[in-house]
């Protein structure tokens, strides 16, 4: 009987090893599924780069700019303009305002995106109020700037050839990071009021 | 092997102490004692279950609200959600898994593959316990903090916005899951290590070959949920921002996660059903199973692929044309597998002595209408379809006909098949097909009008639709009145009153083509089977 039950538990601790697999798998998916969009450009995510020397082809496209506000985030925040003209390869500088309606200073963050989806890998941000949190103090108004192009190899693959107009969209949400935190720290502590 | 049933009690009574009442059920480590908790405890909560769902379909009888109004007199479509979620979680969870699984896989396992117990009595105990706790949390869960609105998918960004009902939940799902992934160890365990001698695993009966695929379905599956729903508990409790946008999470990544587990759940809730109908068509055309070999490689396959098609749920997420065109592809291949299952149970019956006894029409009613789930399947996972099907009542009628109709045929049809086994009597047979009948066409009422709601565009998680669609609603609506009273008939008369009233029967009470192992025992069987194990022998028929 002993026999078998060393069998039994052998199998048995097996299985659990594999559910404890599993269980690290499933939470090993979030940093892999943000690597993943980061590097593959997947599901419309734009990608970060350096200024350098590129051509600047004829074929434009139009870039529309789409800006939203989480509910409990006390900002107005809008493009100054609507959507501009690109040369493939140009480097643009566009800007956003935002504006902090509350009483209290408040750190905001914003989370960002294009459509269609495949124009994601070709997006690129050379700098981005979007890489860090921004601090606005009560009814403070910012125009924070955006530089972009988007990448001429794009015209190479016929696959995007009607890729004509990009979205690019954002929204604000209130951050509340340890980064978040050290801003707040700066303002006076009177400054801060109800839940700063 | 048929000895008397006297006899084998006076046996039991001086080789071990028997235990009665209270003890016998609560510290309970006899496979079939569990298997017959886990069966009660599914039909309770199916009652529970049915009674959400006629509810819902009393609301949907006519256009406008009727029953889900807040006392001002406005609609309330969050109570209404609340209830679909109840529905969904407690059949899948409480219903399908407990009692194809838990109920009918404890019983006939040991018994199909010659051992004398699960290799695990004790946490065979542990597993069942924690349903009973799990369901009261998922029943709680509906009443605290304003209720769950989410349905049963429970997609971020929404459940973190919920009330407290929603930790409920979560802990529901855990408490069940663990109960499950212990009941799958127990069950690769008990298949792996403790078939009688001569059992290879290619003599194995189907039922036991359903049981091992979803137990290993279960095993790779629930953990990935179990992860899912704790990063959305700390998400929501503990500042984590894993689905929460606001702090840079995703929320596409729960829906990978969640059906990562939800398309192998589907099939963990219907493979033991395609078990239990390889028998009885095997049984009634007395005839051994068509392609045996095939039909346990096809779930095999059914199971492999299962893994790699989930974001078929999930085509209206935004992703590009490549992915979906790679989902579309594997989903479609699931049909091949499945086809060999359904052909096979044809070829079968082909040329077999087939006796229409009531098991044997639940079985055929069982392939008719799973065949006609899959179809509307092979329909929806067109992701160009899907874009115009997603989120209606199309899906609706789809998943219904597979799982309401699927999988609960397969549960009645083992039922009928295996009642006389477990209790020793067996009830009349008029009153089965009267059950059958009323059910059949009940159900097929209820969900066939929904392919064509869903077609005209009505969306699901809805408390009312345009007065358009009055007619097939008010169709379905009775259907599912028809089909509750089918099932208060059964329970009263059928289960009831067999246990009270039917006539005694023998070891095999279906004769020639029950040739599995569980019809070598008296009917019940005794407390303690296969003390000596039996020995198959090469040329057996499965």
């Amino acid at each position: 009987m002993s026999v078998r039950f060393d069998k039994n538990a052998r199998i048995a601790w097996s299985l659990v090893a594999v559910i404890g697999g599993m269980l690290a798998l499933s939470y090993a998916a979030s940093p892999l599924y943000e690597a993943f969009c980061k590097a593959t450009g997947f599901g419309g995510t734009p990608r970060v780069a350096v200024e350098g020397d590129r051509p600047i082809l004829n074929r434009t496209v139009e870039v529309r700019f789409d800006t939203n506000v989480d509910p409990n985030l006390a900002w107005r925040f809008e493009p100054v303009q609507r959507a501009v003209k690109v040369k493939l390869g140009e480097e643009k500088l566009v800007f956003f305002r935002a504006t902090n309606r509350s009483q209290r200073p408040i750190v905001g963050t914003a989370t960002y995106n294009v459509t269609p989806e495949p124009a994601g890998p070709w997006f690129n941000k050379i700098q981005c109020f979007c890489f860090t949190e921004q601090l606005l103090q009560p009814g403070q108004s910012v125009d924070m700037p955006v530089i972009f192009f988007v990448d001429p190899d794009m015209d190479k693959d016929r696959r995007y050839d009607n890729v004509r107009t990009i979205t690019l969209s954002y929204t604000f949400f209130e951050s509340k990071t340890e980064r978040a935190k050290t801003l707040l720290g700066g303002v006076p502590a009177g400054g801060t009021g109800k839940g700063g | 092997m048929a000895t008397a049933h006297g006899a084998s009690h006076s046996h039991d009574h001086h080789d071990h102490h028997t235990p009665t009442g209270f003890r016998r059920w609560v510290y309970s480590t006899n496979h079939k004692d569990i298997g017959t908790l886990y069966l009660i405890f599914a039909i309770v909560a199916a009652l529970v279950g049915a009674t959400f769902s006629v509810v819902m379909r009393a609301e949907l009888m006519h256009p406008g609200v009727q029953f889900f109004n807040n006392p001002d007199g406005t609609p309330n479509g969050h109570l209404w959600n609340t209830i679909v979620t109840a529905h969904g979680l407690t059949m899948v969870f409480f219903v399908v898994m407990p009692a194809l699984i838990g109920g009918f896989g404890n019983w006939f396992v040991p018994l199909m593959i010659g051992a004398p117990d699960m290799a695990f009595p004790r946490m065979n105990n542990i597993s069942f316990w924690l349903l009973p706790p799990a369901f009261i949390l998922l029943l709680l869960s509906a009443v605290i903090g304003g209720g769950v609105g989410t349905g049963w998918t429970i997609y971020p960004p929404l459940t973190i916005q919920q009330g407290a009902g929603m930790d409920l939940v979560i802990f529901s799902l855990h408490l069940a899951g663990a109960s499950s992934i212990l009941g799958a160890i127990n069950f690769i365990t008990t298949i792996f290590n403790m078939r009688a001698p001569g059992m290879t695993l290619h003599r194995m009966p189907l039922f036991a070959w359903s049981i091992l695929v979803t137990a290993f379905l279960l095993l790779l599956a629930l953990p990935v949920l179990a992860g899912a729903i704790t990063m959305l508990l700390t998400d929501r409790n503990f500042g984590t921002h894993f689905f929460d946008p606001a702090g840079g999470g995703d929320p596409t990544l729960f829906l990978h996660l969640f059906w990562f587990f939800g398309h192998p759940e589907v099939y963990i809730m219907i493979l033991p059903a395609f078990g239990i109908v390889s028998h009885i068509i095997s049984t009634f055309s007395k005839k051994p199973i068509f392609g045996y070999l095939g039909m346990a490689y096809a779930m095999v396959a059914i199971g492999v692929v299962g893994f790699v098609v989930w974001a078929h749920h999930m085509f209206t997420v935004g992703m590009d044309v490549d992915t979906r065109a790679y989902f579309v592809a594997a989903t479609m291949v699931i049909a091949v597998p499945t086809g060999v299952k359904i052909f096979s149970w044809i070829a079968t019956m082909w040329g077999g002595s087939i006796r229409l006894t009531v098991p044997m029409v639940w079985a055929i009613g069982f392939i008719f209408l799973f065949t006609v789930g899959g179809v509307t399947g092979v329909v929806l996972a067109n992701a160009g379809v899907d874009y115009a099907m997603h989120n209606t009542y199309y899906v609706i009628a789809h998943f219904h006909y597979v799982l309401s109709l699927g999988a609960v045929f397969g549960m009645f049809a083992g039922f009928y098949y295996w009642f006389g086994k477990m209790c020793g009597r067996q009830y009349p047979d008029w009153a089965g097909h009267l059950h059958f009948w009323l059910t059949f066409i009940g159900v097929n009422l209820t969900f066939f009008p929904m392919h064509f709601l869903g077609l005209a565009g009505m969306p699901r998680h809805y408390v009312d639709y345009p007065d358009a669609m009055a007619h097939w609603n008010l169709v379905a609506s009775i259907g599912s009145f028809i089909s509750f009273g089918a099932t208060i008939f059964w329970l009263v008369f059928v289960v009831f009153g067999t246990m009270f009233f039917g006539r005694k029967v023998g070891a095999n009470y279906w004769g020639e083509g029950a040739t599995t192992l569980e019809w070598t025992v008296d009917s019940p069987p005794p407390f303690h089977t296969f003390e000596e194990l039996p020995h198959i022998s090469p040329t057996a028929h499965h």
